[in-house]
């Protein structure tokens, strides 16, 4: 690992140089917080606390995304044969000021989608530079879900405030080496061994709360499925899909084929599990019919299902569900009723 | 300023400890500063967590049929009803609130005897996008509403806002601030007159079509599909809402801005006649998108064209749902290019008793 010192004047400059051959975007400032959005040379990310209001999948996972094209024309002897797309080819994005939560997304969503050549080509063509946080909102859990405000995980370049209004940059990948600002001097010692402190204090604080993953994985699934709680998480629940929208780790699709004058093409879209059509079967059977199924699946998915295939939760703890929830309902409060029922000894 | 929580505490305390009703449906506090959160309390101990406050902007009337439905005798899909009469739910209403009561009244979703309305004249409720913008997107970790400020706090801000200047358009341009309908009022009524209830629609009205049509395209251009407005809405109760059919598929799924208008132009027409502009669905949207600026538009149009608003009268008939035969017919007889605009026919004289 490489630690880079940058003046923060040159910041702007280093954008600029990487959005010649690629586009560059990141958290820019509005009356209603951080958005993200196109950065112009010369402009750099806002600096605003917590992740900005859209979820990094935006650029991973695109609403909706061609996977192939076709078509319908009877007169073609190749008619309904599935041609790849027109690729955006050499699309490089660069994303600045990306929070370590959001970063950690990608590489929780990179476990579903490892054999996603789509969601792999855009991983690979994109450039993740991230922000640490100095400070958390009060929606802010990344450290309860397996995260950390100064967590590398998914990222190229991690800039993080130094003395004397610098920047400094941790070179953490090849690709991350390749992007590099050219104005970037070694930091000093004192500098690494700084860094290093304050990443130190960053992980007594997580160890200060209770890690929730190994009550929750070893609980009875079907108890816990069955637990009399979930109706009453689910009463003011509106089954709108905003939380799963706005979710950086919620990634489930449908795919439709569109076709118009001759032409067609396959397109994912997102899908949300709050949407009864997400599981009715062709026979006109739903599963998940009724809504607190349908959230309790959405938490069961997070905390317990992905966690079982996968490993971690599948939630980084960005808090956009919380804020933006219409009706209040808050995952922290959800979770801690899964770990209070895991405790009793269900 | 009447402390509204607390009475709205008592009275539940009192109808759930009489066992006049089986749940009270309320408000509960949301996990963050300007959040309120939809409550059922259904013993006189729950009464205690129901709160009052300017952040209650989701209407309860949307939850009240399947608290309705959730306080029933569970009973098999072929059983008959219960004999005797079914359980109440008491609500909090205020005046739109109460008014959307009564068009569920007017479309048998909800049967007034099953229900204890406790009115509330509203002072106009808190839009907290407003607020965030009076604050520039700064995060806000506390909120003390008085009876005429905001005092906002949070790291390295300390604000105080005169409630009014964010209170949501809705509640400012509202002429029926008290409740139409109630069994207990739980404070002093409220009248509010001299407002301009359609200036911001007529703007737009001002402007040409392609510029209409751009200020609709803009304004559209974040959503996200998520349907909070439509789920939030006591009005959408579809049991299949037209995007979610698939058989056949009425509209795309994706972000396609022909779909994302299509969806928001018949969500508003299905609420003509009906929407009693509650803000809802603006409070609900993660967006920020200025729905009911639509479902405004077409609330004047009826108001213009049949003479009536949304939910005053529980016996009325539904203005799309009836026909008279002084029904304005402008777009069959004036031909091609005719209709009703703006200077549309005048409103119908009541009809004699």
């Amino acid at each position: 690992m490489k630690l880079l010192r940058l003046p923060r004047q040159a910041l702007a400059d280093w954008l600029a140089a990487l959005g010649r051959d690629a586009e560059v975007f990141g958290p820019k400032a509005t009356a209603e917080g951080p958005a993200l959005a196109s950065l112009a040379p010369g402009e750099t990310p806002d600096e605003a606390p917590g992740p900005p209001k859209a979820p990094l999948k935006t650029f991973f996972f695109p609403q909706p995304e061609t996977l192939a094209v076709f078509s319908t024309r009877r007169d073609d002897p190749e008619a309904h044969v599935l041609r790849p797309p027109r690729l955006e080819a050499g699309r490089r994005v660069v994303l600045a000021g990306v929070r370590p939560c959001d970063a950690r997304s990608v590489v929780l969503n990179a476990l579903p989608f490892a054999g996603d050549p789509y969601f792999q080509a855009r991983c690979g063509a994109t450039v993740l530079i991230g922000a640490a946080c100095a400070e958390t909102c009060g929606t802010c859990f990344c450290r309860w879900t397996g995260g950390d405000p100064l967590g590398t995980e998914g990222l190229d370049l991690l800039l993080h405030p130094a003395d004397g209004g610098d920047l400094l940059v941790e070179v953490l990948t090849a690709k991350g080496e390749g992007a590099a600002p050219e104005a970037g001097r070694p930091a000093a010692a004192a500098d690494a061994e700084g860094l290093a402190a304050r990443r130190e204090a960053s992980r007594r604080a997580a160890g200060r709360a209770p890690d929730p993953r190994p009550p929750l994985a070893a609980v009875d699934l079907l108890a816990l499925h069955g637990a009399p709680f979930w109706g009453r998480v689910a009463e003011p629940c509106l089954n709108c899909g905003a939380c799963t929208f706005l979710c950086p780790t919620c990634y489930c699709f449908d795919i439709q084929d569109e076709t118009l004058r001759g032409r067609g093409r396959r397109i994912r879209y997102w899908d949300s599990c709050m949407f009864p059509l997400f599981t009715r079967h062709a026979s006109g059977h739903n599963p998940r019919g009724a809504k607190f199924q349908r959230v309790r699946n959405r938490f069961l998915h997070k905390f317990r299902y992905f966690p079982d295939r996968y490993g971690p939760f599948s939630c980084v703890g960005c808090g956009r569900c919380i804020r933006e929830c219409p009706v209040g309902i808050d995952v922290r409060e959800v979770l801690r009723e899964m770990l209070a029922f895991a405790g009793r000894g269900a | 300023m009447p402390d509204l929580a607390g009475q709205i505490r008592a009275a539940a305390r009192e109808l759930l400890a009489a066992g006049e009703v089986a749940a009270v449906l309320g408000f509960a506090p949301g996990p963050l500063p300007m959040t309120t959160r939809p409550f059922a309390a259904r013993t006189p101990a729950e009464a205690d967590r129901l709160t009052w406050n300017g952040f209650c902007v989701m209407n309860p009337a949307n939850l009240l049929p399947e608290i309705l439905a959730a306080v029933e005798p569970p009973r098999g899909p072929k059983d008959p009803p219960p004999e005797g009469p079914l359980p109440k739910v008491a609500v909090v209403a205020t005046g739109c609130w109460s008014r959307n009561i009564v068009v569920q009244i007017q479309e048998g979703r909800v049967r007034r005897e099953r229900l204890v309305i406790l009115g509330i004249p509203s002072r106009g409720m808190i839009d907290r996008r407003k607020v965030l913008r009076r604050v520039g997107g700064r995060e806000i970790r506390r909120v003390e509403e008085g009876a005429h400020e905001l005092r906002v706090e949070g790291p390295g801000l300390h604000e105080t806002i005169p409630r009014w200047e964010v209170v949501r358009d809705n509640c400012r341009t509202c002429v029926h601030p008290t409740p139409v309908v109630y069994d207990r009022l739980l404070a002093e009524p409220v009248e509010r007159t001299g407002v301009d209830r359609y200036a911001q629609v007529a703007e737009i009205e001002a402007m040409t079509p392609e510029d209409r049509w751009a200020w609709f395209r803009r304004e559209i251009a974040p959503c996200l599909r998520c349907y909070a407005c439509r789920n939030v809405c006591p009005l959408c109760y579809c049991p299949t809402c037209f995007v979610d059919d698939s058989r056949p598929q009425w509209v795309g799924k994706s972000l396609d801005p022909a779909d994302t208008a299509l969806f928001h132009l018949l969500r508003a027409y299905h609420c003509a006649g009906r929407c009693t502009d509650c803000g809802a669905c603006e409070s609900a949207c993660p967006m920020g998108i200025r729905l009911r600026l639509l479902t405004k538009k077409l609330e004047k149009d009826v108001l213009e064209l049949f003479g009536t608003e949304a939910g005053l009268d529980p016996g009325a008939p539904l203005p799309l749902a009836a026909f008279r035969p002084d029904d304005p017919d402008e777009f069959l007889t004036a031909g091609p290019g005719g209709g009703a605009g703006p200077e549309g026919p005048p409103p119908r004289e009541e009809e004699p008793a």
